[in-house]
């Protein structure tokens, strides 16, 4: 659908990114942007100059402001395009974009067909200053549909850096709609890295006793069957979930990234992101 | 930027995709959009809409599932309510005849549709965009023989995109009772939800109330509770307070409850002692009666 001048203005704004990695998952709610923003955190702090961004296309519920305690912020327009929101504030090596920037009000409902969700996916690559960045983390909403075609479309041009995790939970209601995820990967031919098992297990802070809220294991077994490498499992860790639920923070010290380090979920996370990097290296 | 009907990237007079010039304006010509806009897919009136209203006449109560997260429990929701609604032995019928496709019948009277009777297999992705979507719903609504139905539950997907403005679309002739809104109680889910609120009031369809879901759990082992998404800026509740709806209650998590949809069976039925049983049956009574008022 797209014309080729319009393709190239998505290549050539990317051209100084090197990976760019989708963050997917069939079922809502697993953990996608939870997943996204611990990847984004966990791969800033792998190197004191890592740079990092984050494209949020959800974009009827986007949640990364929140989650990364910008969402009183708002995009500002400069004559190079768009300029994200720097979630690390001066530091300027963390870069969020996302719908939630956008609107006036955040009750505001996007209320937008494919056609116009399409659009925006464009220009999020294409009119946003980017800048130069070793990753780019794209959180996208449940689903093999509108957005992640149009993700794969106006990516064409870069197939190459091109790769994408999954998450899921453990139930099978969730692992029926990874098989489905994982046979979109393989009909555009997108490389995963690996997948995720997010809120496997929930200690009871009260006795410490571990329960399988939504059963436990079956991604690594999937992972197995399906030849895709596993990443890691990831306990529900109501610190993180407090954290990211928190609302705004203190950008000049980046707050958040002191915070998460010091949560449990962490320290599990440093093997995901240690899996990944293996991966696209 | 204007949110209502003209996308980012339309040419500088570009008519607006709900018109009746979408597509075919000369401002159009060489927008990336005017095939879609042109076949006039995104735009009412419908020709199917008259033989949906038919088909639905049958039909007596319509409630839609909303939220706007996903994995807060709308499709878990969605068949608790159904089963508690077909455990009343007088209500619905089974109409059986040979106009259009059947539904599943999991009990006999409760019926079943959905875009995973038609796949091959589970595995296969529906890589669709919105118009092949619309279509889809448009089918389910219109060719679908539901026959003489007491409730008709829709559950849809998270969002407030193509599905959600389909189905509102396609049945506001036929007359929706309301939306049944869920949540889980941390404010990243409530955002969401706020916007689905939005969503209800632009489009016009009333707000049966909010269900917050997953609102703490009670340890099988030490029967403590604690929060595992923790309400942060008062949960549930207070939002449908501060937006002036009802707030129809909480359930709390009960890992049997994931288990119940897992296997396919009524978690009402197989665990009548779970205070989650009860929470909901509070809460589908209460819809009941809103509904049948109505």
């Amino acid at each position: 659908m797209s014309t080729p001048a319009q393709e190239s203005a998505v290549t050539r704004r990317l051209q100084s990114v090197k990976h760019i990695i989708l963050v997917l998952s069939g079922k809502g709610g697993v953990g996608k942007s939870s997943v996204t923003a611990q990847l984004a955190l966990s791969l800033y702090a792998s190197s004191p100059t890592a740079r990092v961004g984050v494209l949020d296309v959800d974009l009827t519920g986007p949640s990364i402001p929140r989650m990364f305690g910008v969402d009183d912020q708002g995009v500002h327009q400069s004559t190079s395009g768009w300029v994200p929101v720097y979630a690390d504030g001066a530091g300027a090596r963390l870069a969020c974009m996302s719908v939630g920037f956008l609107l006036k009000k955040k009750g505001d409902s996007v209320v937008w067909r494919g056609p116009k969700k399409n659009g925006m996916i464009r220009q999020f690559l294409s009119d946003v200053r980017w800048g130069d960045l070793d990753y780019l983390v794209i959180d996208t909403p449940p689903g093999t549909s509108d957005e992640h075609l149009s993700l794969m479309e106006h990516l064409a041009g870069m197939h190459e850096r091109l790769s994408a995790v999954i998450v899921t939970t453990p139930q099978a209601v969730a692992l029926m709609d990874v098989m489905k995820c994982l046979s979109f990967t393989r009909a555009v031919n997108l490389p995963v890295l690996g997948l995720v098992e997010n809120m496997s297990g929930y200690a009871c802070p009260c006795c410490g006793v571990v329960h399988n809220v939504f059963s436990t294991g079956g991604g690594e077994e999937m992972a197995k069957k399906e030849e895709i490498g596993f990443l890691g499992s990831l306990p529900v860790d109501t610190e993180l979930v407090s954290l990211l639920d928190g609302g705004p923070t203190s950008q000049t010290e980046f707050a958040l990234l002191e915070a998460y380090k010091k949560t449990p979920s962490a320290k599990l996370f440093e093997n995901i992101v240690t899996g990944v990097v293996e991966k696209l290296t | 930027m204007d949110p209502k009907s003209i996308p980012s990237n339309a040419p500088e007079h570009c008519p607006g995709t709900e018109s009746d010039l979408a597509g075919k304006s000369d401002a159009c010509a060489g927008c990336a959009n005017q095939d879609v806009c042109a076949s006039g897919a995104p735009k009412a009136p419908d020709p199917s809409i008259p033989l949906i209203t038919s088909r639905m006449s049958t039909v007596k109560h319509k409630i839609l599932v909303l939220s706007g997260k996903g994995g807060v429990g709308k499709s878990t929701f969605t068949s608790q309510l159904a089963w508690a609604f077909a455990a009343d032995e007088d209500l619905q019928t089974v109409h059986a005849s040979s106009s259009g496709w059947s539904p599943v019948y999991v009990q006999d009277n409760l019926g079943v549709m959905s875009v995973g009777f038609m796949l091959p297999s589970s595995k296969d992705a529906v890589m669709w965009r919105g118009p092949k979507k619309n279509g889809l719903i448009s089918q389910f609504l219109k060719d679908v023989d539901w026959g003489d139905l007491d409730y008709l539950l829709v559950d849809t997907p998270p969002g407030t995109s193509d599905e959600h403005l389909t189905v509102v679309q396609y049945l506001k002739d036929s007359g929706i009772d309301g939306a049944v809104l869920i949540t889980t109680p941390q404010e990243v889910a409530l955002q969401d939800v706020r916007r689905e609120i939005d969503f209800c009031r632009k489009v016009g369809i009333k707000i049966i109330g909010l269900v917050e879901n997953m609102s703490g759990f009670v340890c099988p082992n030490c029967k403590t509770e604690s929060q595992i998404f923790k309400p942060s800026t008062g949960g549930g509740k207070r939002l449908a307070e501060d937006t002036n709806i009802e707030f129809l209650g909480s359930v709390p998590l009960d890992p049997r409850i994931g288990k119940s949809a897992d296997y396919g069976i009524s978690f009402l039925d197989e665990y009548p002692d779970s205070p989650a049983t009860q929470a909901y049956l509070d809460i589908i009574d209460r819809i009941k009666e809103i509904v049948d008022k109505s």
